[in-house]
């Protein structure tokens, strides 16, 4: 390895030596650019582009929550690393696992792909925004829990979203209706049947109330 | 066994669910610390190369970028074949070689893109047939596959002959093997057959995709490394970071209370966690890494795709007389595969063929780097051979799941190379009970039956695998509260085990579940050394381990009470949250006070003595809890004798649509002997779960590769196509056998792994029961497949090549 030159700090000698045969892969692609966030960090040594307010009012669970955010910021990161909102999860980052789930006005949206400046004025609710301030479930929580839903759960967040979307819109549904409903979450455990086994009792105590004494 | 029990066998949910479904459950990307980094890594763009210059210099002049870090920076590993987190020899496309951190994560981008990096490209393969060839690549500069000789491993280059490949055809050629076993004589069980089959299988390599990333963060604070990560084990990760660190382990602190997934793919943590911990040091600041779903696909593992040639003969009764296992083995460029190993003993556990012979090679290839992915080898070569089993019982006229009970193992079956035994196996009692559930006899008359455009098929498939280890240890303390903290030091994974295998050690003590705590998640506890949380060895090594804590603390309150209250220790039992005396309940202690006796007398009664069997993890967890309370802490030293195994059988009945080749599963039924039930609900949710990981074998999971210039197409979840809940039947059932297994103390065996080869042999077998026993020989058996045989046009594809 010491024929290899490496520099790893600010101020390389003068002369390049060693210039090796080969192809040449300056700038080799990451394979990611989409799943960057830019941070307060380097944000106002960057010229802005285009005519977004930065200093912008979103609100969240009920809340006005003013916040800092760059034009191309998505709604999944403002709530993550801006306002502490680290519930919803990003499993993909491109809109196909569903983690980042959560409601804008009521439906459910990817937060990965929404941008946070088109969602002023608009209601959003996230997994923090379902449960009552005393700690009360939320009825699709607690049929979850009297369920013993999800495996490893790191999708749980962004499938509760969508259930209580389902729920809200369609209180009675059929099995096959709840299937389709949720089926833009992924759980990678696959446990779809017990997954579908709450949302049918979410529905339920949704039309019902939930019993007095859960399990 | 009913009735035995108060907490084994009952539904009740793991204590931290609450957290994980309102949002509050920390996974590791979800930690912050003040000033905290982003890193991103410049990942290699060609499948095999050398890097010979690196230059940072300007991307480190840019504001906000703070540190890169080189392999130069990692520390010396022994072991020169050895996978690190950074390379300057990046064997396949996407593999990390350098890492940069900077104030967020697009100015961390833009450096990398600054970054001068020369490399010198080499050669390379993706088909590890490719590179048997004679003059064909080799992954590795120093060979393509591992051996061991003397104890040590080596790289040696395997070439085969061309005429093997030439003589071949559309099979698979055979040439030199690196591991061979035989029972008995292949050739005279062979002779014995009434009907044999030589056939030339693909399985393909698939990633494993869990759902959390492999992010981590790191920082540093008085000398001492905080690291949050995602992983499988927790106690069984802390070394493998101190060594990709270069520190103690007394100089870690390791947090990992959530796992998003894993399915073998974290079992020790993962590569890349020494690349925040090192920025960190570096630059003296807190790093978050956050891991792209592309990287997912690069370095969170896959399992090993096979090429086999399976030679198999049964007698006119069905019996299977010989089986002739020949396995060429993707193994990525890194790490000595076991897979194929696995396959050959699963092969022989299975069906128990009267004679066997297996033979491997294992072939490094520049695709990303391999691991055990749930049910590793038993998943492939169940997957391979359940479809040929079909096709005999058809040709011989046999029932297919009386030619599953013909060839069932059972209590006195010997398997594998060492010809090991059972410590149970109920296999035909979970055969005949999925049959009646599934009502095999109505539905397999339904077989190749035509209802307008679809058409439907009916499968079995019987996958055993490992189901459990032993020799862990127990750490509890009663304390002075009245609550049992049970200490766990096996990972949270989403099997529920962290919390159900804690249940043993519960009901030693008669403790009900609201008195238990559970802790775990993190080096700073004080956990016990525990099992890998893989290979479906936690519910049976840790219902013994925690078992046999549970076992030390009643003594020690026996001891008490006789100590304090008079007569003999075993005059007492414990129950209700007493030690009493059975004569005279009146004469009793409540466990608070008893906690409170062995506090004041010390010794071994609060972990200030400790027995000398166990783990030296055990010894500084326990020691550092001493004084805390009664403490019941003990290794697993039970009786075993046998290898310890799980079942689970399919059953699927699918529907092919003639005019569009789709196949969709609309039944599935999978039975189990997995020892007494533990926790029921979550036994049915693994049994499902890993069933539904098998359909996307049998169905849509698979890399395709470029040979030309060894890129995968295959990088996100739209492409890799695990199963969504629309490619999953809503009727579904499981049940068990429920018969506990003699040497567990509860009963339990492990369950993890079996499913997924259930899963994925009944969806094949079912699918090629649909078009009349049509021999696909390769999985994922996708819709263009399925299309060319009903059209009756060549496969879409050239047998047996990998990664299409």
């Amino acid at each position: 390895m010491s024929e290899v030159e490496i520099i790893t700090d600010a101020d390389p000698p003068v002369s390049r030596r060693n210039f090796i045969k080969g192809v040449i892969a300056s700038g080799a692609a990451v394979s990611s650019a989409a799943y960057l966030f830019r941070g307060a960090g380097t944000a106002t040594a960057q010229g802005t582009a285009g005519a977004v307010e930065r200093l912008i009012t979103l609100t969240v669970n009920g809340q006005q929550r003013r916040v800092d955010i760059l034009p191309q910021e998505t709604l999944a990161m403002t709530l993550r690393y801006k306002l502490g909102l680290t519930g919803t999860k990003l499993g993909c980052d491109r809109s196909e696992c569903g983690a980042c789930t959560l409601l804008i006005d009521g439906v459910p949206h990817y937060s990965c792909s929404i941008l946070t400046h088109s969602v002023r004025g608009r209601e959003v609710v996230s997994i923090e925004g379902l449960a009552s301030s005393s700690g009360e479930l939320h009825p699709v929580q607690q049929a979850v829990v009297d369920g013993g839903g999800f495996q490893c759960a790191f999708c749980a967040p962004g499938f509760i979203m969508s259930m209580v979307a389902l729920v809200e819109r369609n209180p009675d549904p059929t099995r096959e209706e709840a299937a389709h409903a949720l089926s833009g979450n992924l759980c990678r455990c696959c446990d779809y049947h017990k997954i579908l086994d709450c949302t049918m009792e979410a529905a339920r105590y949704t039309r019902e109330g939930v019993p007095a004494v859960a399990n | 066994m009913a009735g035995k029990w108060k907490l084994i066998g009952e539904d009740i949910a793991p204590p931290d669910l609450v957290a994980k479904i309102t949002g509050k459950a920390k996974y590791a990307e979800d930690f912050r610390a003040e000033g905290m980094l982003f890193a991103k890594v410049l990942a290699s763009p060609m499948p095999h190369a050398r890097v010979t210059r690196i230059d940072a210099s300007a991307a480190l002049r840019m504001p906000g970028v703070e540190g890169v870090i080189t392999a130069e920076d990692l520390p010396p590993s022994d072991n020169p074949y050895a996978e690190r987190a950074l390379t300057m020899e990046p064997l396949y496309e996407g593999e990390a070689i350098l890492a940069v951190a900077a104030v967020d994560e697009t100015t961390a981008a833009d450096a990398i893109e600054r970054i001068e990096i020369d490399f010198e490209p080499l050669p390379f393969v993706v088909d590890p047939l490719d590179s048997l060839r004679p003059g064909g690549p080799d992954a590795r500069v120093d060979g393509n596959s591992f051996v061991r000789e003397e104890g040590e491993t080596h790289l040696r280059s395997i070439k085969w002959s061309a005429e093997a490949f030439e003589n071949a055809g559309d099979g698979l050629a055979m040439g030199e093997v690196n591991a061979e076993w035989k029972v008995g004589d292949i050739e005279e069980g062979f002779s014995d057959a009434d009907f044999v089959l030589d056939e030339t299988i693909v399985h393909q390599s698939l990633t494993h995709h869990p759902l959390e990333p492999r992010s981590c963060m790191a920082y540093w604070q008085n000398g001492k490394l905080y690291l949050h990560a995602s992983t499988q084990s927790a106690m069984r990760t802390a070394g493998a970071v101190a060594r990709g660190v270069g520190i103690d382990t007394d100089d870690l602190v390791f947090v990992a209370e959530y796992c998003g997934g894993g399915f073998g793919s974290k079992i020790s943590g993962t590569v890349n966690m020494p690349i925040p911990a090192l920025l960190a040091r570096k630059t003296g600041k807190p790093v978050m890494y956050r891991v792209t779903r592309a990287e997912e696909n690069y370095f969170g593992r896959a399992r090993p795709g096979f090429q086999a040639r399976v030679k198999m003969g049964w007698r006119a009764d069905g019996r299977l007389t010989a089986l002739d296992l020949f396995i060429v083995q993707d193994n990525g460029p890194y790490g000595r595969q076991s897979d194929m190993f696995t396959a050959g003993t699963i092969g022989s556990l299975a069906y128990t063929p009267l004679t066997m012979r297996f033979r491997g090679v294992s072939v490094l290839t520049n695709t990303p780097p391999r691991s055990a992915q749930r049910g590793p080898g038993g998943v492939q070569v169940v997957a391979m051979l359940e479809p040929l089993m079909d096709r005999a019982a058809r040709q011989l006229g046999i029932d297919r799941v009386a030619m599953r009970r013909i060839n069932a193992a059972d209590r006195n079956t010997k398997f594998g190379s060492g010809q090991a035994a059972l410590t149970s196996a109920f296999v035909r009692e979970a055969i005949d009970l999925g049959a009646e559930l599934f009502d095999w006899e109505a539905k397999s008359r339904m077989s190749g039956q035509r209802n307008g455009t679809k058409v439907t098929g009916v499968g079995v498939a019987v996958s055993p695998f490992v189901g459990g280890s032993i020799g862990f240890d127990g750490l509890v303390i009663l304390k002075e509260d009245g609550k049992l903290y049970i200490h766990q030091g096996i990972g949270n994974l989403g099997t529920h085990s962290v919390a159900d295998t804690a249940r043993a050690a519960a009901e030693v003590l008669d403790m009900p579940w609201e008195q238990v705590e559970i802790v775990w998640g993190s080096t700073a506890r004080n956990l016990p050394y525990s099992a890998v949380q893989a290979g479906s060895q936690t519910t049976h090594a840790h219902t013994r381990a925690n078992y046999a804590a549970g076992l030390d603390a009643k003594r020690k309150l026996q001891e008490l009470a006789a100590r304090d209250l008079g007569g003999s220790p075993d005059d007492y039992d414990v129950g209700g949250g007493r030690v009493y005396n059975r004569g005279n309940r009146s004469r009793s202690m409540t466990l608070a006070a008893a906690a409170r006796r062995a506090v004041v007398l010390g010794g071994r009664y609060d972990g200030h003595e400790l027995p000398e069997d166990i783990n030296d993890a055990t010894v500084k967890s326990a020691t550092a809890l001493a004084g805390q309370g009664l403490m019941g802490v003990a290794k697993d030293t039970f009786p075993r004798e046998g290898s310890t195994f799980t079942w689970v059988i399919g059953f699927a009945r699918v529907e092919i649509d003639v005019e569009t080749g789709h196949a969709e599963i609309v039944e599935y039924v999978a039975t189990t002997d997995c020892g007494t039930m533990l926790h029921p609900r979550s036994l049915g949710a693994q049994i499902y779960g890993g069933s539904i990981q098998g359909f996307g074998v049998a169905m849509s999971q698979k890399w395709v590769y470029d040979p030309q210039w060894g890129v995968p197409f295959t990088k996100g979840f739209h492409m890799a196509k695990p199963p969504t809940m629309l490619d999953v039947p809503l009727d579904v059932q499981w049940a068990a056998v429920n018969e506990p297994d003699p040497y567990n103390p509860v009963g339990c065996k492990g369950i993890g792994e079996p499913p997924v080869g259930a899963g994925a042999g009944a969806v094949a077998c079912a699918i090629q029961d649909a078009l009349g026993a049509a021999a696909f020989n390769r999985t994922p058996i996708t819709t263009e497949m399925i299309m060319a045989e009903l059209e009756d046009i060549p496969a879409p594809f050239r047998q047996p090549t990998a990664h299409l």
